[in-house]
């Protein structure tokens, strides 16, 4: 039989590891905040349609990603969503920078795209990204199509 | 007809011979919660049971864990890339080890380790008469002898199952990632984005502790109430690891039901 | 027996104790007192009831009828919380020791002390090596259960049993798988510790002449009932048919060498065509 001081330090060696595992599917599988201990700036964009943007979905530019949506609430004024951006502090982007909510494939995940402008100066902490361009909403899309399509061919009773 | 006749009255017999056990369960779990206090009081014994139902349970729940996340790092890899969503291997990785694999197998994992040890323990000093012996010192075998193992288990399982689910995540990774070459921010973004952390982790936690709970219960259950010979030993060794290993997968069907309606 | 007019306060009194296992009836009303300081020995065939009498005592069955008395304190009733401060008070030596085998000799000494009582761990560690050192096994005190033989398993058994020194022991068959020479240091340890400890002791056994040699009084007890008792002397210069099956070790006698079976022509009759 082993001694009990032994004993204590394997199980407290135990309980650490299980606790450790329980934090890590917390952290770092979950989404239990963020742990990215990657500096940060945040900056707002209101959109008129967000379509199915989460919280936590990923921010891409040019296909890498280099932030996350860190939040979305409905501006009550002025009727539109404010999507805050957490970017790493690593990629400044200019001021005229365009946000657009895109999807991944045909009907993946929604993200937010960010393309730069020429701008000299750039986005800060707090500030607002300007130019913005809504989801594509599949069912507005359909519509769109068949209302030019009727509206391409004449109806044959209107002549 | 006559064998008809005969299979019935067995099954009935069963019936009534299971009922009869599942209520001096129920007694004996009373007990056991009922001399807890005394004994999770004297930490240390209970802290000894943690390490043998914990402790020497870790190898093969890190290696099983790893081995089970590389497999669902491959398969879900073959599966996702028809669709051309590969960097949803975490999200289906991580989603089947916090919802099921992680609890379900570590529980299984656990019964056939730990809880068979425990049955096979506590039934081989019913079997030498340490028990009764214990009794006529004065010492309540419930208090110094169940309730610790039932409480070791039921700590340790929620912990192992942890590890388990971490481990398998880190093994889909490895596959993903590593070896097939899927994109490491996309793996774990994605991953992030679906799992939540209430309801995906903390509902697979929940899972482990009950498994733990109906582990521990059976475990030290079937060793106290064995026949005291080599062969009543060994056959509640058998049931401890089969009534183990069915009560999980039903009370997994159970708690699914109620937790995960589909959001 | 008229004996508690003699003696005010026998340690262990069973008055008419009947007792059964669900249909089964097991004993048929038992007489028995143990004095203070005796050595009482209890005998009779396998199966005879002689373990369950000891059970009875030691209050882990409870009597179906009748009265069964430790230190002139009825069993049949009392709390378990009761029951376990008499206990403390009791010491019991199992068939095979009944030694923990996950711990050390030393610790299966000590078990009774650690449990009970709060005292530091150097006055502990005294008490248990007296105590080993009573039984002749100071020596062994690091040593598992397993590394032990049959002997001096039972030694140490003896010595965790009166760890706390006990106004009673009991022995549960202390001589069963003994060697001539570990029976002998057994019999001889029970005897010195009952006198040093100013105890009373009851033992069950179906060893006569070890018996004879060290104990007051004997008890013989077939079929759930005593059937005869007596000093050693007594025993030894009994008539009695059944004490002189037993003494002499006679196959057949009152206790039949055939289990009851209707007579074996009947059975050749039924065989043959």
């Amino acid at each position: 039989m082993m001694s009990r001081a032994t004993l204590d330090l394997w199980v407290g060696f135990f309980v650490a590891l299980g606790c450790a595992a329980l934090i890590f599917l917390a952290m770092k599988v979950g989404n239990f905040s963020g742990l990215n201990s990657v500096p940060t700036y945040v900056v707002e964009a209101p959109f008129d349609n967000i379509g199915g943007l989460k919280v936590r979905a990923p921010v891409k530019s040019a296909g890498v990603v280099v932030g996350r949506v860190a939040g979305i609430r409905f501006d009550a004024q002025r009727y539109r969503a404010v999507v805050r951006l957490e970017l790493e502090r690593q990629y400044p982007f200019p001021r005229d920078t365009i946000a657009t909510i895109l999807t991944s494939g045909l009907l993946g995940e929604q993200y937010v795209g960010l393309e730069a402008g020429g701008d000299v100066e750039m986005l800060s902490n707090g500030e607002t990204v300007a130019m913005t361009q809504s989801a594509v909403v599949l069912e507005k899309l359909i519509s769109q199509f068949m209302f030019n399509r009727a509206a391409e061919t004449p109806a044959p009773a209107s002549k | 007809m006559k064998g008809g006749l005969g299979m019935l009255r067995r099954v009935g017999a069963m019936t009534v011979d299971g009922i009869w056990r599942l209520g001096f369960a129920m007694r004996f779990f009373a007990a056991v919660l009922m001399y807890s206090g005394q004994s999770l009081r004297r930490l240390h014994l209970t802290v000894r049971e943690i390490y043998f139902s914990g402790v020497l349970s870790l190898l093969i729940i890190i290696v099983s864990g790893l081995f089970v996340g590389l497999v669902l790092g491959l398969q879900g890899y073959e599966t996702l890339q028809r669709y051309g969503s590969s960097e949803a291997l975490g999200v289906l990785v991580a989603l089947s080890l916090t919802r099921e694999l992680g609890p379900v197998v570590a529980g299984l994992l656990f019964a056939s380790r730990a809880g068979s040890a425990v049955t096979a323990e506590i039934g081989l000093m019913k079997a030498t008469e340490q028990l009764k012996a214990m009794d006529m010192m004065a010492v309540n075998p419930i208090a110094r002898v169940v309730a610790p193992r039932f409480w070791g288990g039921v700590i340790s399982m929620p912990l192992l199952a942890a590890l388990f689910s971490a481990m398998g995540v880190f093994g889909g990774w490895l596959i993903g990632v590593v070896v097939i070459g899927v994109d490491d921010g996309a793996f774990w973004s994605q991953m992030q984005a679906a799992v939540d952390f209430r309801y995906d982790v903390m509902n697979g936690v929940i899972k482990s502790v009950v498994f733990g709970i109906a582990v521990s219960l059976i475990a030290v259950f079937e060793g106290y109430d064995c026949s005291p010979t080599a062969e009543g030993v060994s056959r509640a060794i058998t049931r401890t690891v089969v009534t183990s290993a069915l009560a999980i997968l039903a009370l997994d069907f159970v708690l699914t039901s109620f937790m995960f309606r589909g959001q | 027996m008229s004996i508690s007019l003699v003696d005010p306060s026998p340690v262990v009194s069973l008055r008419d104790a009947r007792f059964a296992y669900g249909e089964r009836e097991v004993l048929r009303g038992i007489d028995l007192t143990v004095h203070r300081g005796q050595v009482v020995a209890i005998m009779g065939g396998s199966g005879c009831g002689k373990t369950t009498l000891l059970r009875l005592i030691g209050g882990q069955l409870r009597a179906s009828s009748g009265a069964v008395e430790v230190e002139g304190r009825e069993l049949a009733h009392m709390p378990r919380r009761e029951l376990y401060a008499l206990r403390r008070r009791m010491g019991m030596l199992f068939q095979f020791g009944a030694l923990f085998t996950d711990m050390t000799v030393f610790d299966n000494v000590a078990f009774p002390l650690r449990e009970h009582t709060d005292l530091p761990p150097g006055m502990i560690r005294d008490l248990v090596m007296m105590k080993l050192q009573a039984v002749g096994l100071r020596g062994a005190h690091a040593l598992k259960p397993a590394e032990l033989s049959g002997g001096m398993a039972r030694r140490v058994a003896l010595a965790r049993a009166v760890a706390l020194d006990p106004m009673l022991i009991m022995y549960d068959e202390p001589f069963a798988g003994l060697d001539p020479i570990s029976l002998g240091i057994v019999g001889q340890l029970i005897r010195r510790l009952n006198d040093a400890l100013g105890a009373s002791s009851i033992m069950v056994t179906h060893d006569v002449h070890e018996s004879l040699l060290i104990v007051d009084y004997i008890y013989f007890v077939s079929e759930g009932r005593i059937v005869a008792q007596g000093t050693p002397d007594e025993i030894r210069a009994s008539s009695d048919p059944f004490v002189h099956q037993f003494v002499h070790a006679e196959a057949d006698g009152p206790v039949a060498f055939h289990y009851p079976a209707p007579p074996i022509d009947s059975l050749l009759q039924e065989v043959r065509p």
